[in-house]
């Protein structure tokens, strides 16, 4: 039974997006692609416990769905009285070829970071349509009730469909500005798997930073001369190299510090060293994904933590501030700022900051540890409260929880 | 596919000679390149009459129906395949007209 969960579990992570991006392109519609993806993974959810994992469980998904979508198709018809089986393609059984799903997933990515919708439409509809999170775990990460995301997600769907928001990618001269947008969700979906925000999932979600490693992976074979998209994906690569060593035995998330770097991915690492060394041999000034990859390349190159290069840090930091002046990147800047001027220095500049992140457990969690550091323990243990109120992520609040425990 | 593509009057007034020109210029290519349908200037608020005939007998009234800042000053109705393409003409239609402009889409026929 549990092996039968796990395939439909693994089986999701991997064909959600395949499936939806496959009957998107054939059928012409998000909403008939989404219902008929959902319906075949319930079907799978009734059938594989009695029938058996099928053999090809990506196969078994896409037949199911495609079925599950002309019957869809057909009952719409029906029901309004309309001809809508013109939408049904004839001859579309045989396989893909393996370039084509690539481009379908890719599409799909770019319609649903079409920049005709909102900012917010956007991240929903990338992060259901191929992150395959259901509509409560979007709407978790945007606090905000499920009806208010469900709403969301479908008006972002009538837009495409009424305004007919193109299926495809986007032309050469549009594409830079395209990709940008389609960056920041990919980010999106990478931290979603890096660090899950809902309590029925485990602290890190490997098919998420996998699917966004690939897909970044992809656009940067289609633009390898584009900075920001090498950035993000080196970035993407030096966070996934540490991922063996951020969760420990119990399931506590483990800080940076702390990790055993013997266990990290030394081939993700040689490759991410690798983009951020070709970045910088371009000489040309870099966006805001380079620097963090930068960053990243520091804290990868020092083989224990105290070896690291702070200095460093706090310089690429000072550069990130400069182009995106955000108070997430002001706290991450002062977390660097501690390890070179101390915790006090440190405490400084996160307590400026409180009123833009009060609502944000890191700023909690940063808080506590630098009180924590400076034998301020009444007081941390308050920070820590916070932070483990706020904080969703399972292994985030173990680890905060023992911190705190720790505590005189 | 049509697309309405409204022009947006925010106090700038009526086209200054230059800004017909650029029209003209623009409403060729939209000719040339299959897009136009019909395209027209409006006279200004002042001019307008409200009809409101669903209570038996038509209500006449002075005005627009929405007095505000921003008003519709014409319009384009553009047959393009998708919205990247009314996108791009708009955004050009825009420059010419040198307002902004709103793109709807016509609910299409199933």
């Amino acid at each position: 039974m549990t092996g039968v969960h796990a395939a439909i579990t693994r089986a999701h992570r991997e064909e959600w997006a395949r499936v939806v991006a496959a009957l998107a392109r054939r059928f012409g519609s998000l909403d008939v692609a989404e219902e008929a993806a959902a319906e075949a993974f319930a079907a799978a959810v009734v059938r594989w416990p009695a029938d058996g994992v099928p053999p090809n469980p990506g196969a078994w998904l896409t037949t199911t769905a495609n079925r599950k979508a002309i019957d869809w198709i057909r009952r719409e018809s029906k029901r309004t009285g309309r001809e809508q089986e013109a939408r049904i393609y004839d001859g579309n059984d045989e396989p893909t070829p393996l370039d084509a799903i690539e481009d379908d997933r890719l599409r799909l990515i770019f319609t649903c970071c079409h920049p005709a919708l909102s900012m917010e439409a956007r991240e929903a509809l990338t992060r259901r349509m191929a992150g395959g999170l259901t509509v409560a775990e979007i709407a978790r990460a945007f606090l905000v009730q499920e009806s208010a995301m469900e709403q969301r997600i479908t008006r972002a769907k009538a837009k495409i469909r009424l305004a007919h928001i193109p299926y495809r990618i986007p032309s050469v001269e549009d594409l830079p500005e395209r990709i940008s947008g389609v960056l920041t969700v990919l980010y999106l979906v990478f931290n979603e798997g890096y660090l899950a925000t809902g309590p029925g999932h485990d602290p890190i979600r490997p098919g998420l930073t996998a699917e966004a490693i690939r897909l970044t992976r992809l656009l940067h074979s289609l633009m390898p001369e584009d900075g920001e998209v090498a950035g993000l994906l080196a970035m993407m690569l030096l966070i996934e190299a540490r991922r063996p060593a951020r969760v420990s035995a119990g399931g506590e998330l483990v800080p940076l510090a702390e990790q055993d770097r013997g266990v990290w991915d030394a081939a993700l690492i040689a490759e991410g060293h690798r983009l951020v060394r070709e970045r910088l041999a371009t000489g040309v000034a870099p966006g805001a994904y380079q620097i963090l990859a930068a960053i990243n390349a520091v804290h990868t190159s020092a083989r224990h933590v105290r070896e690291t290069d702070w200095s460093q840090v706090v310089a690429l930091y000072d550069q990130l501030v400069h182009l995106d002046p955000s108070p997430v990147v002001a706290l991450n800047r002062a977390i660097a700022v501690a390890e070179l001027d101390g915790p006090a220095a440190a405490l400084a500049i996160v307590d400026r900051l409180e009123e833009k992140l009060a609502g944000y457990h890191a700023y909690h969690a940063a808080r506590a540890d630098l009180l924590r550091r400076l034998g301020l323990h009444r007081e941390s243990r308050a920070a820590y409260d916070q932070a483990i109120a706020l904080a969703g992520n399972v292994g985030e609040v173990a680890y905060l929880t023992r911190q705190r425990d720790r505590l005189l | 596919m049509q697309y309405l593509i409204s022009v947006i009057d925010d106090g700038t007034g009526p086209a200054t000679p230059a800004e017909d020109a650029a029209i003209d210029v623009f409403n060729a290519r939209l000719q040339a390149g299959g897009h136009w349908v019909f395209a027209g200037g409006l006279g200004s608020t002042e001019s307008a009459t409200v009809i409101d005939n669903r209570g038996g007998k038509p209500v006449i009234t002075d005005g627009p129906f929405v007095e505000s800042k921003e008003y519709l000053a014409g319009f384009w109705i553009i047959e393009a395949p998708d919205l990247d393409v009314a996108l791009e003409l708009a955004a050009e239609g825009s420059k010419s007209c040198n307002r902004k402009v709103e793109v709807r889409p016509f609910l299409s026929p199933a």
